[in-house]
């Protein structure tokens, strides 16, 4: 064992704590000085309604925490409550998702700006807590943002980000954060907590302006419709949802220029990327094992990156395939599945087959499953993606078929 | 370059929270020397059971990339120091995420530590840890299994004393100045906590395991299916009914041959055959069916099954037949019945032994009376030791009814 060799780090004006994912957002949140929040519990998700209970408890927040019924009463609870002015978070975990699913449809018409966390987790049956991300994926093409984070800090930084981008009156769409299970919801790690100060500075009052259910102004919220009308608010939801590109970025711009720090790129962590021949791209924590492994694999002479993707919904088409059409190969490694869908893949991979459809160069695409139900991807499935690669763009052709790793076959 | 990898395996629920402090307390300590480190409790243990055995890791490291390195894994594959909050876990352990029984010292690397809280002799430790092919130490606090848990939070600074044994131990990457400073700092930290961990620095007994020591026994394991050879549609077989003990007398049933929970039990049941009247109340509240139906009518706890809850004591109307004793005292998995057939005498005069030990077999599931913790704490303190007191109804009292 060694002597140490760094010296603590110096005083600012963040404080340093020692938290997971879950507590980090639970920081963001009592930041954010949210109004309203219900809970419901189930793992992993649970975790950030025990550290908000703790907050209100302590003095620390001052909110109204609902506890509902059920998953589907928490979303309509917070629903109404955003409609009428308060700042609501809420939010579940595998099929306690999906026993909220008519409350979720029904959010982004509506143009309610509620932030959730998913904790992602698998789909019972089999009653498993681990990691997939098909719950969050549910809600892909209703009109909800979704993206993924993958360290406490992002968390904390996300939620914040979060609640601009959701209640810019240009968006006015929710947002769910996906956390993965276990790995980020129960790790504790090391996080920078910004002082209130800054935070005003970052993220306005939650302004409903003329869309607020109140006296002063009265309206109704989702009348009955029929074919004359459903088609011109599905384009409503659209233009919201291409409106929030341009947000997103200078959401994540203000973000640096308060706190300095943050990325750049809003939409995917690039990791040596610049002169990758193989990339592989990943969703959540999966970033963790695939960064090591390529810190090996670039020892020994093979060049591989990785994009981890934070934002999935708006999908950051053009900018991704920028980077991949660089690639001589690129491998997808889901979390996630999508049976009977082209080529039996996972969603991701899916979406970027899509994505390079118009692209001028389109290198081979291999798709692999990993990691379901929690399921520790590891370094030898990390090396065994990058040779399947280097096969692909070495015969310059694309496997059309998906590969499992790590399954026991 | 170094990075110091700890795992807390402690008793589900009861100890959650202490766990989780601890390893809390080791990143926290190792940041007063400018280190990164992550806590994270083993998912797979989750929900937990009382008393299942399950795991807390810390990892510290001198870089945040040397950390990445050592958390690219579901969990460590290796560990610098093994902490065990309570020594029954020496016979090994076998929790929801494991599959077979897995000794206590499996992933201590080599010459790493074992740091255990035990108040019994190492050789008698030895007795149960079992004997692996590489050399390790074995280091103790002294001091009874601690329930500063979840249901019952009992203060009594074991988060404290863990650590400072750490900075012992470890003392590159856990300075006792930097524990002292991290304790008070922590929510959870006082000045009498300082104390204590710099009590335990200075009391910290270790001892070289060498290859040839330990216990003998093979743990029982088994191969994982594959996924074409598992049943469709998320079934899994019904367990065979039993059969008669022998004779077509009596009855055992059968038992799943893959999850045997018999390391969740820190009490066993002594059973006195000669006092049974055979009424059936623990047969039929065993929660675990571990009861086997012997010839003669009488019943034998199964202690591959039994995961030592107590509740056949409770409900045994008779005062002297079935007694709650500490798992510690047992070096086997022995039928008692069969040990009653073979020689009475022999079996009464075992029992009373195994019943009368107070300082060997008393445990505590939390406070017995007000003030206790009082007295233990000034106790553990100023002594360095601690008291053993005798037991509640239920968790083997002297008496059943007070």
């Amino acid at each position: 064992m060694a002597v140490a060799t760094t010296a603590a780090p110096t005083a600012s004006d963040e404080k340093e704590l020692l938290i997971s994912g879950s507590e980090a957002v639970a920081e963001g949140l009592a930041l954010a000085d949210i109004d309203v929040v219900t809970g419901y519990p189930i793992r992993p998700y649970d975790t950030v309604i025990q550290a908000i209970a703790k907050k209100i408890a302590n003095g620390q927040l001052v909110a109204e925490y609902i506890v509902a019924e059920g998953e589907h009463s928490q979303f309509e609870i917070v629903k109404h409550a955003s409609t009428v002015g308060a700042r609501v978070f809420c939010g579940s975990s595998g099929v306690g998702w999906a026993y909220a699913m008519e409350c979720l449809v029904v959010t982004p018409p509506l143009r309610v700006p509620m932030v959730c966390l998913v904790g992602n987790r698998a789909l019972d049956d089999p009653g498993a807590f681990g990691v997939e991300h098909n719950d969050a994926l549910f809600v892909r093409d209703l009109g909800w943002m979704l993206c993924w984070i993958d360290t406490s800090q992002e968390a904390i930084d996300t939620t914040l980000i979060a609640y601009r981008v959701a209640e810019d009156r240009r968006v006015f769409l929710p947002l769910a954060i996906s956390a993965d299970g276990a790995f980020l919801t129960h790790s504790q790690a090391l996080t920078l907590v910004p002082p209130k100060e800054k935070v005003d500075k970052f993220l306005p009052r939650y302004d409903r302006g003329d869309l607020l259910l109140h006296p002063d102004n009265p309206i109704t919220v989702a009348p009955q419709a029929n074919e004359d009308w459903v088609i011109e608010i599905r384009r409503q939801n659209d233009e919201a949802m291409k409106r929030a590109v341009a947000v997103i970025e200078e959401a994540y711009a203000d973000f640096r220029k308060v706190f300095g720090r943050g990325p750049e790129n809003p939409w995917f962590e690039e990791y040596m990327t610049d002169d990758a021949e193989i990339i592989l791209v990943g969703m959540g924590t999966i970033s963790l094992p695939m960064k090591v492994g390529i810190r090996t694999l670039r020892a020994q002479g093979k060049k591989v990156g990785l994009v981890r993707l934070r934002w999935f919904r708006p999908f950051p088409t053009e900018k991704l395939v920028k980077v991949l059409s660089r690639a001589k190969a690129i491998g997808v490694v889901d979390r996630d599945y999508s049976f009977g869908s082209p080529f039996h893949s996972g969603v991701v991979a899916n979406e970027i087959r899509a994505a390079l459809y118009n692209a001028e160069k389109r290198p081979p695409l291999l798709s692999f499953i990993c990691g379901l139900g929690g399921r520790e991807v590891t370094l030898e499935d990390v090396y065994k993606a990058t040779d399947l690669c280097y096969n692909a763009a070495n015969s310059g052709k694309s496997e059309a078929k998906t590969l499992w790793l790590g399954v026991r076959e | 370059m170094a990075a110091l990898i700890c795992e807390v395996v402690y008793r589900g629920i009861f100890q959650k929270n202490l766990a989780a402090r601890i390893a809390r307390g080791i990143v926290l300590s190792a940041r007063k020397s400018g280190r990164w480190g992550i806590a994270f409790g083993r998912y797979g243990d989750s929900p937990q059971r009382n008393g299942i055995p399950a795991k807390d890791f810390a990892i510290v490291a001198d870089t945040k990339e040397e950390l990445e390195q050592n958390m690219a894994r579901y969990e460590p594959k290796h560990t610098d120091v093994t902490i065990v909050l309570d020594d029954t876990l020496s016979k090994g352990v076998e929790s929801w995420a494991w599959y077979g029984l897995q000794p206590i010292n499996r992933l201590t690397v080599p010459n790493g530590t074992v740091l255990m809280t035990s108040v019994q002799p190492f050789e008698s430790l030895l007795q149960d840890i079992h004997k692996r092919d590489t050399a390790y130490k074995l280091s103790l606090v002294r001091a009874k299994a601690s329930f500063s848990g979840l249901w019952v939070h009992k203060e009594d600074h074991t988060e404290a004393r863990i650590l400072g044994a750490l900075a012992k131990i470890a003392p590159s990457f856990l300075a006792l100045d930097g524990v002292s400073q991290a304790i008070r700092e922590i929510e959870w930290g006082s000045d009498l906590k300082v104390a204590s961990a710099r009590k335990a620095y200075d009391r910290l007994e270790t001892r070289q395991v060498k290859i040839t020591e330990g216990n003998a026994e093979i743990p029982y394991s088994f191969e994982m299916p594959k996924w074409w050879e598992m049943r469709e549609g998320v079934t899994i077989p019904a367990i065979p009914i039993g059969k008669p003990k022998e004779g077509g007398q009596g009855y055992v049933p059968e038992r799943n041959p893959y999850f045997k929970k018999f390391t969740t039990r820190t009490m066993r049941p002594v059973i006195d055959f000669d006092t049974c009247v055979k009424c059936n109340l623990c047969w039929i509240s065993c929660p675990d069916s571990c009861f086997d139906v012997m010839p003669d009518a009488t019943f034998d706890a199964n202690m591959e099954a039994c995961c030592g809850c107590g509740v056949c004591e409770a409900v045994c109307p008779v005062e002297s037949c079935i007694t709650m004793v500490n798992e510690a005292a047992f070096e086997d998995n022995a039928s008692q019945w069969e040990m009653w057939r073979k020689d009475k005498a022999a079996y009464k005069t075992w029992l009373t032994a195994k019943i009368g030990d107070k300082q060997t077999t008393v445990r505590s599931h939390g406070f017995r009376f007000r003030g206790q913790y009082e007295q233990e704490l000034t106790r553990d303190l100023d002594g360095g030791g601690v008291e053993i007191t005798a037991g509640i109804p239920g968790e083997n009292a002297a008496h059943k009814t007070v």
